[in-house]
């Protein structure tokens, strides 16, 4: 089983939402992003997505393509990316991994040898904002082919009639981004996503988590209490861009989760 | 015939917005069903005579349709060899190519009842045909530019605010046009119900790159006539800028199936094709990757990460290429050039003084090319460059370049 099926079915078990954080890989800086990724599984993080920087990041508000133009400005690589996953694996062998980005530089790399070297280090899933269900061949026929879960993204716009191919090839969970818009942007409202996460429940048996505008415990929890889980980037990233020392970050993680973990 | 199908370069794109291996949809799923819905329109209004007959009508009396097929008689004297002639696009209004395709997408985005429009611009010619034509149909207008480019072309700002267009300076990146194609593209992902994208280049998500090059097509296609008429023959080579690649794809797709035109695409070689990367030629010096919804030649490192051009000239001055290009470059089709900021300045002040014209530095490329190649061949031999744009945005721009102060 893979380590993400694992973690749901632990949090089924013990009857708790999950809770997922999002962190650019070497941002402020490449040790300090790893002492933080290291220490988000002890802060209540039941899975954890690591941001890969790319210059041009389009659906990603001015706070996230801060942090990946800091992370940039700092020489992280899609190789030292790969290095912290395995820097992280060390310590942590059940903690699923996810790693979210655009296509480009792992196309630079090659797909065959970027999903090599992933499945190596230790990554258990892949969001990649910019391959729609249109580009499948790309990419995650072949991540699914390597054992590596390939997480869509479905959306306000997503219709009925729609949503049976973006669930098609979809594995790990289903991440529904709660507003049209760039992260950081609007807040979610769980009266508006409710509805929407009971849609594609409807149509699928995997675990349907909700990311997008969330930037408060209280918020984690609502969202958190009308879906699988909710996903929270922005608002630790702006705690990583205010300089907060590392045990701060990580204690603002905490009082998030425990928000998700109240639902 | 399907043997002729087979053999033409004029099939594409395929079902999935291919050229070959470039093109495709690479956008996040929040725009897809938009994409999709555009593209379905896009195949309504292809095949639907109203939609041609209100471009024709538009194309005549607001923007001035056809432009002049123009024998630059001094120049080629000059030149001594090859036979110049000039498409002149810079004569439609807003003094550019640029509106041949804008028309197409606002008549586009009224029949699909989008009330509000939006568009990136690098040199403004595009901002500022979207800003026009949204004048005409009453339509709400938001360009997004690059806070440098907002900086070295601000006659073109202030022309977009006179026609009541909304200019966002772009600050991301280094401002310019990616970065603004980038935050037009944010806009569009949080405003997608009402909004339409008016793309300026034949490049972005499928079926942008096709659209944009049908709606530019005219300008081929009214050289294949005029050329006839004035020499009884289609010309030997046609010769136009290139930065996303928009005015040379619609004077050379209606050309792509006779081999005995020569086609060369010039790219902006800024300070020179380098290591340093101080030049916008994506084919000579790039390599495939996928940016803007689309894959193509892009200028970018090791890591995939993209880089940042340069050129003197706003308009070309893109990463990337359109995804058509960079087929036709594969294919051996089309042949790609580059030209530096130095050379298009001396092409800029030849064709002030050869023939009263002032061009934009994007033709400037193109024609300096050609003043490279046109000694060299024979007399009977035709050449016809694209003069997609007038240069009058441009003035300050060279003044600084030839270290002259006009802003007294």
């Amino acid at each position: 089983m893979s380590r993400i099926a694992a973690r749901f079915e632990k949090l089924r078990a013990e009857g708790r939402k999950a809770f997922v954080s999002y962190v650019m890989a070497g941002d402020p800086d490449h040790a300090t992003s790893l002492e933080i990724l290291k220490g988000l599984p002890r802060a209540g993080v039941d899975i954890v997505e690591l941001g890969v920087p790319f210059t041009d990041p389009m659906a990603d508000g001015p706070t996230i393509q801060a942090a990946g133009q800091r992370a940039l400005a700092g020489g992280q690589t899609l190789e030292r990316t790969l290095a912290m996953v395995r820097a992280f694996r060390e310590g942590d062998a059940e903690t699923p991994l996810v790693l979210m980005g655009y296509y480009n530089p792992i196309y630079s790399r090659g797909v065959a040898r970027f999903l090599e070297d992933a499945a190596t280090a230790g990554v258990d899933g892949l969001i990649v904002v910019d391959l729609p269900p249109e580009e499948d061949d790309e990419l995650c026929l072949p991540a699914l082919a390597a054992g590596i879960d390939f997480i869509r993204l479905a959306t306000p716009t997503t219709d009925d009639r729609r949503l049976p191919k973006v669930l098609e090839n979809t594995s790990g969970f289903v991440y529904y981004v709660s507003i049209t818009g760039i992260t950081g942007a609007a807040e979610a409202q769980a009266e508006v996503v409710g509805p929407e996460v009971a849609r594609i429940k409807a149509r699928t048996d995997l675990p349907v988590l909700v990311g997008f505008g969330i930037r408060s415990p209280q918020s984690a929890e609502a969202i958190a209490g009308v879906a699988d889980g909710c996903v929270v980037g922005s608002a630790i990233v702006s705690e990583i861009a205010a300089g907060k020392p590392v045990a701060e970050v990580l204690d603002y993680v905490r009082g998030l989760a425990e928000g998700a973990h109240r639902a | 015939m399907p043997e002729d199908r087979i053999n033409s370069f004029r099939s594409g794109p395929d079902a999935q917005g291919r050229f070959g291996d470039f093109g495709g949809r690479f956008v996040s799923e929040t725009l897809m069903p938009l994409i999709l819905e555009l593209e379905a329109e896009y195949e309504r209004a292809k095949t639907d005579a109203d939609f041609w007959a209100e471009m024709d009508d538009l194309w005549t009396h607001y923007v001035g349709r056809p432009s002049p097929l123009y024998f630059a008689e001094r120049l080629t004297k000059h030149l001594g060899g090859a036979k110049v002639y000039m498409k002149r696009d810079e004569l439609n209004h807003t003094g550019a190519h640029k509106i041949n395709n804008v028309l197409g997408q606002i008549l586009l985005a009224r029949r699909m009842g989008k009330t509000r429009i939006i568009a990136e611009t690098g040199a403004g010619q595009h901002g500022v045909a979207t800003a026009t034509v949204c004048a005409k149909f009453g339509l709400k207008c938001i360009v997004y530019m690059g806070a440098h480019d907002v900086e070295r072309q601000a006659p073109n700002v202030f022309r977009m605010k006179l026609l009541g267009a909304e200019v966002v300076p772009v600050t991301s990146g280094r401002g310019t046009l990616k970065d603004a194609m980038n935050d037009a593209l944010r806009d569009w992902v949080t405003n997608v119900r009402d909004t339409f994208y008016c793309i300026g280049t034949v490049a972005g998500p499928h079926p942008y790159p096709a659209m944009v090059r049908d709606f530019q097509s005219i300008i081929g296609q009214e050289v294949r006539r005029q050329m006839t008429e004035a020499e009884g023959r289609l010309p030997d080579t046609l010769v136009a800028a290139i930065g996303g690649g928009s005015n040379a794809m619609g004077l050379f797709h209606p050309f792509l199936d006779d081999p005995e035109v020569a086609i060369v695409g010039v790219e902006a070689g800024g300070r020179g094709v380098n290591e340093k990367m101080e030049h916008c030629a994506s084919l000579t010096g790039g390599r495939p990757g996928v940016l803007h919804g689309n894959r193509t030649y892009l200028l970018q490192d090791d890591d995939g990460q993209i880089l940042e051009g340069y050129s003197i000239s706003a308009g070309l001055d893109y990463p990337g290429i359109g995804p058509e290009h960079a087929w036709l470059h594969e294919s051996g089709r089309a042949q790609y050039v580059s030209v530096t900021d130095d050379e298009a300045l001396d092409a800029f002040k030849l064709c002030c003084e050869m023939e009263g014209i002032i061009p934009a530095l994007e033709p400037s490329h193109a024609l300096a090319h050609v003043t490279k190649v046109a000694p060299d061949l024979p007399s009977d031999h035709i050449i016809c460059m694209n003069m997609c744009g007038r240069g009058d945005k441009d003035i300050f721009t060279v003044a600084r370049a030839l270290g002259v102060d006009i802003s007294g």
